[in-house]
């Protein structure tokens, strides 16, 4: 069953739609910083984006910084909003329970698909984030954001830790998506519920009063893979980001899970 | 009623579905004989889909047990459902992809489908619904017709012993509709049972062997059709001497509309004699039946889809 979702997801035009749309942004911002040759100022606009006019090579991780507030999370929680929804509203989810494919069964092969569609768009940001960065801005010497320098080798550590903590960081709004795809037949209706609990959330992180639940809100963490460029590592928020994706993930999927096996398919 | 010996391919006790206030399948006892043609009959709102959904695992049962194939639903979902083959509220498909496609990633999701035979019986059940030289077109650029046989392909794919159907000529042309019935009776005669739920009459009456008929979440009739059909004890007599033949006939008339006559008799050959004897020329005479018509109208209030308060539609009969 994973497969064959795996082979839907590969099949469907809308996955490399969006994933062609989340590299053409990062390949845009690095057109103009080439062209323009002006950079933000340290510190201001998305991480890196300063430091990358002297060095290409930290592209893949601005590219990673521009997508991550708002493209990616909802390109993530258009898919997984739709993962159960979307077949419910074709019809095909009746013919799929009934064909049969357990209903476990049947989620987790969801949730497997979107994970590999999350790395996937991770992975090809990044990559094509590093090709044009190499390519318009050159490799110079490498340096962290703390100011050191860097070998290549862990330069490329870094960055494909990065990738994997983008990547995890995701699987929260992912399980959100999908708890409520369960919940609903309308897969919008499910990607937009994920999307007001981000949004909320990131209203949340900025806001003073706030500041009691900030910890435990979703985006809190998510810019912290800046922090594996510093130097030392700056293990702790990322620590703390990834032990609170895995709480919403868990709960979230489990939420899914008690819910999808009991209800009766109408559609 | 049935003989409670025969082995049933489905059989309910006391199934019943809750929506909230709303009772929509009330203690059905459903009683599907292996090897039958069954036509489950009823209106709209009735509950035959929500019946057919809790047969197939989608909906879960408020009540009563249910088995299929001899075992437990949908506790053995798994192993009863592999050798099932369904058509519910009709086909659906992933448009983006051609029917074969479609056909590929539902054979490959669930058991007992081996992907050695996968190509074979893609190919065998296209070419049985009338599909098999489609192309590769999107299924979104199919007709209704054609989404409606890709669904029977579907149903058909690994041969299953049993055929639940919710509407399976839905959107077929005349030509379509006769290609069908002639399809399931192939595949009844090859010893796979048929439940087909419907709402037409003519359909059920030209096809199943046993009809079950709902109303308002009940079971109000199960029996075998012939037995539903019994003769009305009227015989139908098609004459151009349709005068002579009442003062013939006085007293045992029952009926006339112009040159037809309706005669209480129990022996139409001998009725036949009797007339001719007269020198009452006969064009045509037959043994009277009910219809299916008239004995699911009689058991059958109207549909859920109904909203008028006011009496009947004027010249229905009931």
């Amino acid at each position: 069953m994973i497969l064959v979702e795996l082979r839907k997801l590969i099949r469907r035009p809308r996955t490399w739609l969006t994933i062609g749309l989340l590299t053409a942004l990062p390949t845009i911002v690095a057109i103009f910083l080439a062209t323009t040759k002006v950079a933000p100022r340290p510190g201001e606009g998305p991480a890196f984006l300063s430091a990358v006019l002297a060095n290409g090579a930290l592209y893949p991780a601005a590219a990673l910084g521009i997508v991550l507030p708002i493209f990616l999370p909802v390109a993530v929680a258009v898919i997984a909003g739709d993962s159960v929804a979307g077949e419910a509203s074709a019809g095909t989810l009746r013919y799929l329970v009934c064909r049969p494919v357990g209903r476990t069964r049947l989620l987790v092969a969801k949730l497997v698909s979107v994970i590999v569609f999350v790395l996937l768009a991770v992975v090809v940001v990044a990559g094509v984030g590093y090709l044009v960065g190499t390519q318009l801005f050159g490799s110079g010497p490498l340096s962290s954001t703390s100011g050191t320098s860097l070998s290549t080798t862990q330069a490329t550590l870094r960055t494909i830790l990065a990738v994997g903590y983008v990547g995890f960081s995701m699987l929260g709004v992912a399980a959100v998506a999908m708890f409520l795809s369960t919940v609903t037949d309308s897969a919008l209706g499910a990607a937009l519920g994920a999307l007001a609990l981000l949004v909320t959330s990131q209203v949340l992180v900025l806001l003073d009063a706030a500041a009691s639940v900030r910890p435990y809100l979703p985006t809190r963490y998510w810019l912290a893979f800046v922090d594996l460029f510093r130097d030392p590592v700056l293990w702790r928020d990322v620590g703390r980001g990834f032990a609170l994706q895995a709480v919403y993930v868990a709960v979230f999927l489990a939420a899914a899970w008690a819910n999808f096996a009991t209800k009766d398919v109408a559609s | 009623m049935m003989a409670p010996d025969v082995t049933l391919a489905i059989a309910t006790t006391g199934l019943s579905k809750r929506f909230g206030a709303v009772l929509a399948v009330d203690a059905v006892d459903l009683a599907v004989p292996t090897g039958a043609r069954y036509g489950f009959l009823g209106p709209n709102g009735s509950g035959k889909t929500t019946t057919l959904r809790m047969l197939l695992g989608l909906v879960f049962a408020s009540g009563g047990s249910i088995e299929v194939l001899g075992q437990p639903m949908p506790r053995q979902a798994r192993s009863v459902l592999a050798q099932v083959g369904a058509l519910v509220e009709g086909p659906a498909a992933y448009g983006h992809l051609c029917g074969r496609a479609n056909l590929e990633l539902m054979d490959a999701a669930g058991p007992g489908a081996p992907r050695r035979t996968r190509r074979a019986r893609i190919d065998a059940a296209l070419e049985r619904v009338g599909l098999d030289a489609v192309g590769r077109r999107p299924v979104k650029a199919y007709s209704l017709g054609m989404r409606q046989r890709l669904g029977l392909a579907a149903a058909l794919l690994r041969a299953p012993r049993l055929l639940i159907l919710d509407e399976p000529t839905n959107g077929l042309d005349p030509q379509g509709i006769h290609e069908v019935r002639e399809l399931l009776l192939e595949l009844n005669y090859g010893g796979t049972t048929i439940f087909l739920s419907s709402h037409l009459l003519a359909e059920v009456e030209a096809l199943c062997t046993t009809v079950g008929v709902v109303d308002r979440g009940r079971l109000v009739v199960q029996d075998e059709l012939a037995a539903l059909r019994r003769l009305t004890g009227n015989v139908v007599v098609g004459t151009p001497d349709a005068e002579r033949a009442l003062a013939l006939l006085d007293g045992r008339l029952a009926h006339r509309e112009a040159d037809r006559i309706w005669v209480q008799a129990d022996d139409p050959a001998r009725l036949n004699a009797e007339l001719v004897a007269a020198g009452v020329r006969v064009a045509d005479l037959r043994a009277e039946r009910r219809s299916l018509e008239d004995v699911v109208l009689a058991v059958t209030t109207h549909g859920s889809d109904r909203i008028a308060g006011g009496t009947r539609i004027a010249g229905s009969t009931r």
